[in-house]
């Protein structure tokens, strides 16, 4: 009976060309469109492999933030998690608050393995999977690109600045996944109505006793200085000449 | 009054190249700056960090558990350690990245990734969606600040001080349910990446690893780092550590060349604070061609050897 726990977040979608808000109070996230965290998804998928192995015998899906979210479920049970957990709580989410409740419901649920993505494509803060792993004590595997269930330890690769480093990991451990675990599969349209069915269980920070932190205050959002558009050169004589003005080579 | 500590990034001996931008960010809020060495014997490591301008003191905590970086042994030795300072900084690397969260969850503070400038101790800006936007944050003044330096938005620190050496000693319990087991390391003779002057990048374009090649020659010839898009290396066809982007590396050489790379926003991520950016793409309305100082249309398999020979 092992149980994984995988946390899947709703984001602005990977394709969209970010616009911040002219009063610098944010970008604009209003009639955009939103998507699973595309390491959320990997992760999902790599959970569901794991099942597919025989290594895990339950999936449940976990998110932390408002209504919306619900459908960054739907999307993750049809990616075959077995059930969800929605802990509904609106505004911003920062990391330490994500993962405080994530734990809880690790906790409670008394899983045996944690994915989460290794980093949300809106903050992009890469924290909240070693946060839980702090949190609960256990340990951590970050980064990764291949995951082996051993009994109850993981063989994990992870992808750092070196090269690949492969680690074991005795369970219960917390797993962040990089984008070449796997590729994800294309939810089928039969899987997407199953999932309109399976359970999401809601919970909110009281009621996983969870106390969030006050946290960071995002004072100002502004744009990044903006490149100009350079010149196009026709041969490479031309361009070598331009480097060579600029003494770049 | 501000006192950081740098927590130091080290392999077989050698100090890692982004604790000297580190340094340079720590420096920026002031007051005392130490940097602290996890190691088996850190002596070696810790001579190279007195050596950067800017430090008032190192720590080295020397402990048999030390011999990898992992995460979890490191974690209870800095949350220790961290006691009596007021910031604590990590390079903005796979190893800072996977530390610092770790520590910061166990001291109850949110986290700061990616500081890319600091305004005051408790004031900073960095990058989200992928450096599409810019956010400055406050941290509340009466705790501890913790935060990774994205290495690309600071210069290196000069060398030539002599900051004193200590053995600091901690006696935090270390857990045993994380083991090293092996690391696959690229051995490259090129300039390292992330500190390279220069840097040519290949992508899916180049279609095989044998035709990289084509990019090597040229990187050789300008004494260049090699990088590549995301596309290029899922497609096989350099290793993994090359990724130039959001998710791979973020770099700011003076010279960068993108060679039959699209351009997409995440790869974007990784480049916008290059000097110049050159691009080669046989499809003129690649976005690469919006954010490049100096663009050229045409067949990277012709292109690119012509360069080669005319530098
Ligand atoms: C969550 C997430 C994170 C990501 N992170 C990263 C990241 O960190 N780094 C990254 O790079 N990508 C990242 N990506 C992927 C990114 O979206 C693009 O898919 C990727 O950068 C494309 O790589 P490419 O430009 O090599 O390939 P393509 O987009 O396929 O572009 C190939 C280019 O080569 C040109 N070309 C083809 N043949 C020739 C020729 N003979 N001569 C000259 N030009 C030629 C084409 O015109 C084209 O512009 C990420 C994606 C996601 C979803
Ligand atoms: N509010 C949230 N709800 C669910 N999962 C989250 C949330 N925030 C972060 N995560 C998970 O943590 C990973 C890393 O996020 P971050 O630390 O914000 O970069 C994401 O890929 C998710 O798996």
């Amino acid at each position: 009976m092992m149980k994984v726990l995988v946390s899947v977040k709703r984001s602005v979608d990977y394709n969209v060309r970010i616009q911040v808000k002219p009063d610098g109070s944010g970008v604009v996230t209003e009639g955009v469109k939103h998507s699973m965290n595309p390491f959320d998804e990997i992760a999902m998928e790599e959970a569901v492999r794991l099942k597919e192995k025989g290594n895990v015998t339950e999936i449940i899906a976990v998110t932390v933030g408002g209504a919306k979210n619900e459908e960054t479920l739907r999307s993750a049970l049809a990616f075959g998690a077995d059930r969800a957990v929605h802990v509904k709580e609106e505004g911003e989410i920062q990391p330490l608050n994500a993962a405080k409740a994530l734990a809880a419901v690790f906790r409670k649920e008394g899983a045996q393995l944690f994915i989460a993505g290794k980093q949300a494509i809106d903050d992009d803060a890469s924290q909240t999977g070693q946060m839980i792993a702090s949190l609960l004590d256990l340990p951590q595997a970050t980064f990764a690109s291949k995951v082996e269930i051993d009994g109850n330890k993981a063989i994990v690769t992870r992808e750092i600045d070196a090269g690949l480093e492969t680690l074991e990991i005795d369970l219960p451990a917390v797993i962040t996944a990089d984008l070449r675990l796997n590729e994800p599969r294309y939810l089928k349209l039969p899987d997407i109505m199953k999932a309109k069915k399976k359970p999401v269980d809601v919970q909110s920070f009281a009621s996983l006793d969870v106390t969030p932190g006050a946290g960071l205050k995002i004072t100002k959002t502004a744009a990044p200085p903006k490149r100009s558009k350079g010149i196009v050169v026709k041969t490479v004589d031309e361009l070598v000449a331009a480097l060579k003005a600029k003494g770049l080579v | 009054m501000s006192k950081t500590l740098v927590i130091a990034e080290h392999a077989d001996g050698k100090l890692s190249a982004a604790i000297s931008k580190t340094v340079a960010a720590a420096s920026q809020i002031g007051g005392e700056v130490h940097v602290a060495v996890f190691a088996v014997d850190g002596a070696a490591v810790a001579a190279q960090a007195a050596q950067i301008a800017g430090v008032t003191k190192v720590l080295t905590v020397n402990n048999a558990a030390n011999n990898h970086a992992l995460a979890a042994t490191l974690a209870p030795q800095v949350v220790e350690l961290a006691k009596g300072y007021s910031h604590v900084l990590f390079p903005g690397t796979t190893f800072g990245k996977d530390l610092a969260p770790r520590v910061a969850a166990k001291l109850d503070v949110q986290q700061i990734s990616d500081i890319m400038h600091v305004h005051s101790a408790t004031s900073f800006d960095r990058p989200i969606y992928a450096g599409n936007a810019i956010c400055t944050v406050e941290a509340p003044a009466s705790q501890l600040v913790i935060g990774t330096v994205r290495l690309a938005s600071f210069q290196a620190a000069a060398g030539g001080n002599s900051a004193p050496v200590e053995a600091a000693s901690v006696t935090a319990s270390l857990p045993t349910h994380t083991r090293f087991v092996s690391l696959a390391a690229q051995k490259s003779e090129r300039p390292e990446l992330q500190s390279a002057n220069r840097v040519v990048s290949g992508g899916r374009a180049l279609a095989s690893s044998e035709n990289f090649k084509i990019i090597y020659d040229l990187a050789d010839k300008l004494k260049a780092g090699v990088g590549a898009s995301r596309a290029a290396v899922d497609s096989g066809y350099v290793p993994n550590d090359m990724q130039v982007g959001q998710t791979g590396k973020i770099i700011a050489p003076e010279l960068y060349i993108a060679i039959g790379i699209s351009g997409a926003i995440q790869h974007l991520a990784g480049i916008k604070d290059a000097r110049t950016i050159v691009a080669i793409n046989k499809d003129s309305e690649a976005p690469i061609f919006e954010v490049a100082d100096f663009g050229i249309v045409g067949d990277l398999f012709t292109l690119v050897p012509e360069l080669t020979g005319k530098v």
